[in-house]
């Protein structure tokens, strides 16, 4: 059953009418005729986290939100820019009203006064679909002042981001909103304090996948969700698959299934048949790397076996490789990404990935020495810990674990240049 | 042309003022709008955002820097932008992107001759499991191989030569 992915079941439920008629807004009329503190209370019973990648349970980060504060956002944080990650595009191209719902379901339960829909600039025709939906739901009294009769105001807007993965981050992505650098914050205060948020109030960031499950919570209550998945990780998840697998794409499956199950039995099993799977990256670029061995196969997709095997499940984009793909030449791969989207305030994160590219490409190209390899895995652990924002954690990821697992990957490389070499 | 006073833009410039709490927010959607009259983010488009916002170009400039989808020189009419980080590159697109080069003569971030094509490697787009992939001006052109890039290029060049509309 898709609660997310509705778009493969309803034909044209991105269509108003199609949306209601399957049980839309239904959510959002049961929030707004219970107190705000009751629908937080119903997100915290419901065990839904934060499907952005950090996993944080979402009725708590609203409860977080000061509710005499007289000014408060939700800002919806659609910059979908991991590597590998492309399930939030597919919610809104094809069940855009669900996040909406969603939306202002958050918003009703902080008592905010408007939300704001933080787009990748790519999305831009994502950015226009969403412009029209708003403008067909502010006509129907779903948006606006006295939202389905209930007297609660509320604005949605949409704003484009202009190509910079570090505005997924809250801080930044709430510095880019108001028209500065997209850098990260120091923190505290946090988003959800009075002074750490949107023009300095109290906000709400959350991932789309996130609030589109809202409207499911709402409508069919928070036990209906639990029962979904495991005892931390409830309800489904959608799975980004890409890389060499026969069926790439989005597979919305409980938190409970296998890597097994969505890699062979969902997405058909390696590209190539005469080729064995080598490893995946399970959470984008960012998350640690691990072999496919048998246990790692038979590891339920939740936050909690992830966390058992080595490696996080973030926002699920499931990069595979097999044995005919050098470890060296991803972690070259992912590097020259953070390279590219270190957004150059912290030094840690700016100098290290500069330094990891140059040097690993100088692996690559036969000119390296095992001491290399030993200086990228000590800029690396150099750079966790030290930065504002996680993208220095991140960075240091693929080198270190792919180090860790793939010793021989990197061997292969600087043991012809220490043979030919002085 | 300009941004200001050109009634194009008035309801939009408008309506981005009217969305934020602050003028300053507007300077993202005003920027796009500045790309889209001149082709690129240019001095005087960059003088005129920070005219409407009451900011000093340099900030506004500082701004333009930062994000990638704004252009600081001229681009092709067709800005052509492959995707080939990792989940892209295990299916071919470091091979793609190559050709494609190849195909226009062009080198990284190089225009065609008759300013037609641009053509640069992006980071990735949102659209891994239909590699390879690219945006032409920033709409999805995806699962292509060199015979579909080849129509498509053909349908541009096509397209550009029609005379303009209205």
């Amino acid at each position: 059953m898709h609660i997310l992915l509705r778009g493969r079941e309803i034909d044209n439920i991105d269509q108003l009418e199609v949306y209601e008629k399957h049980g839309g807004f239904a959510g959002l009329k049961k929030s707004l005729a219970m107190t705000a503190a009751e629908v937080i209370d119903e997100m915290k019973a419901s065990g839904l986290r934060g499907r952005g990648g950090a996993g944080f349970p979402t009725g708590v980060k609203w409860s977080f939100i000061p509710q005499h504060e007289p000014l408060k956002y939700v800002t919806v944080n659609a910059d979908e820019s991991e590597t590998g990650t492309f399930k939030d595009r597919e919610i809104m191209e094809k069940n855009p009203y669900q996040l909406i719902e969603g939306s202002l379901i958050c918003a009703y339960a902080i008592q905010a006064k408007a939300v704001y829909i933080y787009l990748r600039g790519e999305f831009w025709d994502i950015g226009a679909q969403l412009d029209d939906c708003i403008e067909q739901l502010r006509q129907k009294g779903y948006v606006g002042e006295n939202i389905m009769g209930s007297g609660y105001d509320c604005e949605v807007y949409t704003h484009l981001g202009a190509g910079a993965y570090i505005c997924g981050e809250e801080s930044a992505l709430l510095n880019s909103l108001e028209g500065y650098l997209g850098q990260p914050r120091v923190r505290p205060p946090f988003p959800a304090q009075k002074g750490g948020g949107l023009y300095k109030e109290a906000t709400v960031v959350n991932n789309v996948e996130t609030l589109a499950n809202c409207p499911f919570i709402m409508r069919e209550g928070a036990e209906a969700f639990k029962a979904i998945g495991t005892e931390q990780s409830a309800g489904n998840k959608v799975y980004c698959v890409s890389g060499h697998v026969k069926k790439p794409g989005n597979y919305e499956l409980p938190m409970n299934t296998t890597f097994r199950e969505l890699l062979y039995d969902q997405a058909g099993g390696p590209l190539y048949d005469d080729r064995a799977f080598k490893a995946m990256l399970p959470s984008g670029g960012s998350g640690p790397i691990v072999p496919l061995t048998d246990d790692v196969l038979d590891t339920p997709m939740s936050y909690e076996h992830c966390a058992n095997i080595g490696t996080i499940i973030g926002s699920a984009s499931i990069i595979v490789m097999d044995e005919s793909v050098d470890m060296t030449w991803v972690a070259s791969k992912v590097t020259k990404f953070f390279e590219h989207e270190s957004c150059g305030k912290c030094t840690p994160c700016r100098e290290g990935t500069y330094w990891l590219d140059k040097v690993i490409d100088r692996i690559l190209d036969g000119r390296g020495t095992p001491d290399d390899v030993k200086r990228i895995a000590d800029v690396a652990e150099n750079m966790q810990g030290t930065t504002l924002c996680a993208l220095g954690d991140f960075a240091a990821n693929p080198i270190i674990h792919t180090i860790k697992h793939f010793p021989d990957d990197f061997a292969q490389h600087v043991g012809a240049a220490s043979a030919g070499g002085d | 042309m300009a941004i200001i006073g050109n009634p194009k833009y008035q309801d939009r410039i408008q309506h981005h003022l009217a969305k934020y709490e602050t003028k300053r927010s507007a300077v993202m959607p005003l920027l796009y709008l500045v790309q889209e009259e001149y082709g690129w983010v240019n001095q005087q488009g960059i003088e005129e955002v920070a005219g409407i916002l009451d900011l000093d170009p340099t900030q506004v400039k500082s701004i333009a820097g930062f994000y990638t989808m704004y252009s600081e020189k001229p681009k092709g009419k067709y800005w052509l932008q492959v995707c080939t980080d990792l989940p892209c590159a295990l299916r071919g697109a470091d091979e793609f992107h190559a050709w494609l080069k190849d195909e226009l003569g062009v080198e990284e971030g190089g225009t065609t001759d008759d300013g037609l094509f641009t053509v640069e490697h992006v980071m990735c787009l949102a659209a891994c499991d239909k590699a390879p992939m690219l945006q032409c001006n920033f709409h999805y052109v995806e699962n292509l191989g060199q015979e579909k890039m080849r129509d498509l290029l053909a349908q541009w060049r096509e397209e550009a030569a029609q005379p303009a509309k209205g």
